[in-house]
């Protein structure tokens, strides 16, 4: 009885914590399990259980996400090396769907949200700008599903999408200026007319839980 | 062909006229002994195409006439201009022939009218923004047509007990089949007046998918009342109801599955066609209009057929065919959808006229009316509400305004009604009447007062800006963060299944369908920096080719010329204009500015060396015109601007290696050699 009371308090706690219902942390408490091989934390070995995210090209900057100090509000830079629940939950709060009952400035706030955990990954050095190099690591992991785009290209792919960023974010340069990188208020202004708050989301209403593959 | 279309043009005037001046015939006895005729009047001979062609002429004309004034058509939408102009054909014709000729005849309606315009809009239906709001349009589609007949016919029914729907004799059945047939969505009155209202995609999606995919359901209501009401209502039996549910699913399943088979067809027959090009878009044609038609053979939806194959097909056949098919499929599937849709509406306008065949009652007409206005909205808030709860994005009370005042009726409802069958239906003539009425309320009152309440509701536009690059790729990255967190959720949702087809297109569909060189560099991404590259060399040309115009004027003072291009700085110089004109919009062939027998020769020379010589050294002395982006981290100048020289180039000879069969590389060589 009194376990099931203290698990029911944190759940409470949790509610108000991230925002989430409490079917919904109830549901994702299985998931962690599953994950975490009912350990009570996440270490990025466990992500090695999800079949399907092989298959992702991006694997490895997703589960990188997971384990960011700045995503899990931890601190400026670097990598935990294991999360515990009320981390999972942080994370995944970034993809929880609008409430229509929100009004102008928190959807301001969780499009501020959602833009930063995307600048997180795109800016793997935790300097503030997303420079080409890092750029060019993103676009040539997105392309890495098809063999038959030569690095090159991918590079060159990245340089454009660099100077059409620039062009938005600084327009005219003079001779001299280097265009050091893309901060996070450029990346703002790229994504002014995009609503990611509406793309930007899983729906957590029904969920099964999957059987992972041992 | 032709034997079919004479019954459908009857005689005209001119005919009439004709008649008196038959071919002398040589041999015959008692008339005088033949002579060389240097001049015969052969009209029979050329008659049926003849009309055709005159008839798509005037509507074709009249369409000229039309645009000559900007205030009319910004105000009237041209459907309304057709069907008004048909009227007043209509008019004349039978006026001075005593008698109304050319009706819109169903079976030219359905088999040559019908297909181009939803071969077009099938072809070119933007698939991800339409699978995205699936559930959304097969509610409206499918549960949105039930409702709407069922409610009309009973309604109407009921108004008839009460008594006031004097003349009409008809039973529920036949009320039935009148709701069945007058309360789907058209696709055509849609697509003529959504077209001019630019609402944003997600609305013009939901609306215009709604009517394309309401057709099974009509096509099966419609049949399935008509055999009622044939049968006789005493004869109904239960097992009659199932069956005719289950049709609905044989119909609308079937008329898809017929659709994507011939979609394969088609894309892997253009996988073969790289010696006979000119035959693509032929084979594009036929095998679309092949679908339609085996559907309607086999009683299956042929809307439906249509529309699957064009989405089906579109991205193989995008990849496989060239450049120049792509642009002659693009342009005569429009051509013909425009001249289909104005013939469409002219016949609609002319075939009113003809009091023959209608019969009229103030009640009935009222009624529908008022009912469809009524029950289009009703139906549309109710599943709104329900659907609410399911979408991502909800639709909100504007958005329901615009759905329910844009359920436009048309063509497809008159020509329904024309199809009944007298005998069975008595009260076919009260029916065609009330449709004549409905048609031409929604396409005229309607699609006049559809822009101002769109502008006065403020419903959001849709923006029109070409995809950037970095959209492209953040798009991308989005759908894989997407999936990968639904994975790790262990929640098979949406994009969940969005990726695992996308897995199975790529590993095993594209790759029998594609063409290997098409399939290897077959990325959207790709083909989004393609088209970028293409712009930009374009606009680096026209800078370089201003600042030698202005060089040549001021002698050798800097310029400033604008930074990296956005998107609206190409300016309009002669080789833009020429790469327009030579109608090769991608493609960068250089040669064309060699051959240019223009007064700017020297210009166009100069330029075309100066590329040479540019792109392919480091260019210390052509200062002014660079492109003042530096982006690398490393501040030292000159070789900072010589590296992004580099990038240029690299990215122009990255073409090179991965996609072989754009003009670019045939004057590759040429550019080596003079730059050397």
């Amino acid at each position: 009885m009194g376990a099931a009371h203290s698990a029911s308090e944190e759940v409470r706690e949790l509610v108000g914590k991230t925002g989430f219902s409490s079917d919904q942390i109830e549901q994702l408490h299985r998931r962690f399990k599953q994950l975490s091989g009912d350990q009570p934390t996440i270490r990025k070995e466990n992500f090695n259980n999800v079949p399907d995210l092989d298959l992702n090209p991006i694997r490895s900057k997703i589960v990188r996400a997971f384990f960011d100090n700045r995503n899990l509000r931890k601190g400026p830079s670097g990598l935990a090396d294991e999360i515990n629940f009320e981390d999972f939950l942080t994370i995944m709060s970034y993809f929880r769907p609008i409430d229509i009952s929100m009004d102008e400035e928190q959807v301001e706030l969780c499009r501020k949200e959602k833009l930063r955990f995307l600048f997180h990954m795109y800016d793997s050095d935790s300097d503030g700008r997303i420079t080409l190099e890092e750029y060019r690591n993103v676009v040539e992991e997105l392309l890495s599903g098809n063999p038959h785009i030569e690095k090159e290209s991918a590079r060159s792919i990245a340089d454009g999408a660099m100077m059409e960023a620039a062009s938005v974010c600084v327009g005219q340069m003079e001779p001299d200026q280097v265009y050091e990188g893309i901060t996070f208020e450029d990346f703002l202004k790229i994504w002014q007319g995009i609503d990611i708050e509406t793309k930007m989301h899983v729906r957590f209403l029904n969920m099964e839980t999957m059987a992972l593959c041992h | 062909m032709l034997r079919a279309a004479l019954p459908l043009l009857g005689l005209p005037l001119a005919g009439a006229a004709a008649e008196g001046e038959p071919t002398q015939e040589p041999g015959a006895p008692g008339e005088p002994p033949p002579s060389l005729a240097l001049f015969r009047w052969q009209w029979h001979e050329v008659e049926a195409p003849y009309l055709v062609a005159l008839w798509i002429l005037v509507a074709s004309l009249a369409k000229i006439v039309f645009h000559l004034s900007r205030k009319v058509t910004s105000l009237v939408p041209e459907s309304c201009l057709l069907i008004l102009l048909g009227l007043v054909l209509g008019g004349i014709v039978l006026a001075v022939a005593k008698k109304a000729e050319y009706q819109l005849e169903p079976g030219t309606f359905f088999l040559f009218l019908l297909p181009p315009i939803v071969l077009d809009s099938g072809y070119f239906m933007p698939s991800r923004l339409f699978f995205d709001n699936l559930g959304a349009i097969l509610t409206y589609a499918v549960v949105g047509t039930l409702w709407n007949a069922f409610t009309t016919g009973a309604a109407l029914w009921g108004l008839q007990q009460a008594g006031l729907v004097g003349h009409v004799k008809a039973g529920l059945l036949d009320f039935l089949l009148f709701g069945s047939l007058i309360s789907a969505v058209d696709p055509v009155a849609v697509l003529a007046v959504f077209e001019e209202v630019h609402v944003n995609e997600t609305l013009f999606i939901i609306v215009f998918g709604e009517s394309l995919l309401n057709d099974a359901v009509t096509v099966v209501l419609y049949k399935v009342c008509n055999s009622f009401v044939e049968m006789g209502s005493a004869n109904v039996q239960a097992t009659d109801y199932l069956k005719g549910i289950a049709s609905l699913f044989v119909v609308s399943l079937g008329g898809a599955a017929v659709g994507l088979v011939f979609a394969f067809l088609l894309a892997l027959t253009t996988r073969f066609t790289k010696r006979v090009r000119i035959i693509e878009p032929l084979l594009v044609f036929l095998l679309a209009y092949a679908a339609y038609l085996t559907a309607e053979m086999a009683s299956l939806s042929a809307i439906l057929a249509v529309t699957m194959c064009g989405l089906g097909c579109k991205k193989y056949v995008e990849a496989n065919i060239s450049h120049k098919s792509r642009t002659a499929v693009k342009y005569t599937m429009k051509t013909l959808a425009s001249c289909a849709e104005t013939v469409i509406f002219m016949l609609l306008g002319i075939s009113a006229v003809d009091s023959s065949k209608w019969a009229w009652d103030s009640g009935l007409v009222l009624g529908t009316l008022v009912f469809i206005l009524f029950f289009r909205a009703l139906g549309v808030v109710l599943q709104t509400w329900v659907l609410n709860q399911f979408r991502l994005v909800p639709l909100d009370k504007i958005d329901q305004v615009v759905m329910s005042y844009g359920g436009l009726r048309g063509a497809v409802a008159f020509a329904l009604v024309i199809l009944l069958d007298r005998t069975k239906v008595p009260a076919k003539d009260y029916f065609v009447a009330t449709t004549i009425v409905v048609v031409f309320f929604t396409v005229i009152v309607q699609g006049l007062t559809i822009k101002p309440l769109v502008k006065w509701l403020k419903v959001k536009r849709s923006e029109h800006h070409k995809p950037t690059l970095n959209q492209e790729l953040h798009e991308h990255t989005f759908d894989h963060i997407l999936a990968a967190v639904e994975d790790v959720v262990g929640h098979h949702g949406y994009h969940y299944w969005r990726d695992r087809w996308e897995q199975f297109d790529k590993k095993y569909l594209s790759q029998l369908l594609m063409r290997r060189s098409a399939y290897r560099i077959r990325d959207q991404i790709w083909d989004v920096y393609y088209r970028l590259n293409i712009r930009d060399a374009i606009s680096f040309v026209d800078q370089v080719g201003q600042q030698l115009v202005v060089r040549g004027q001021k002698g050798s003072r800097g310029l400033t010329l604008p930074s990296m291009p956005s998107r609206n700085s190409v300016a309009e110089t002669s080789v833009t204009n020429l790469l327009r004109e030579s109608g090769s919009g991608a493609c960068l062939d250089l040669q064309v500015i060699d051959t240019v027998r223009s007064g700017r020769d020297r210009e166009d020379a100069v330029m075309h060396h100066l590329l040479c010589g540019g792109l392919y050294k480091p260019r210390r002395r052509v200062r002014a015109g660079e492109l003042r982006m530096q982006i690398l981290e490393d501040a030292r100048e000159r070789q900072d601007k010589e590296v992004f020289q580099q990038n240029m180039k690299q990215r122009l000879e990255s073409f090179k290696s991965t996609k072989h069969n754009i003009c670019f590389t045939k004057s590759k060589p040429r550019l080596r050699k003079a730059g050397r």
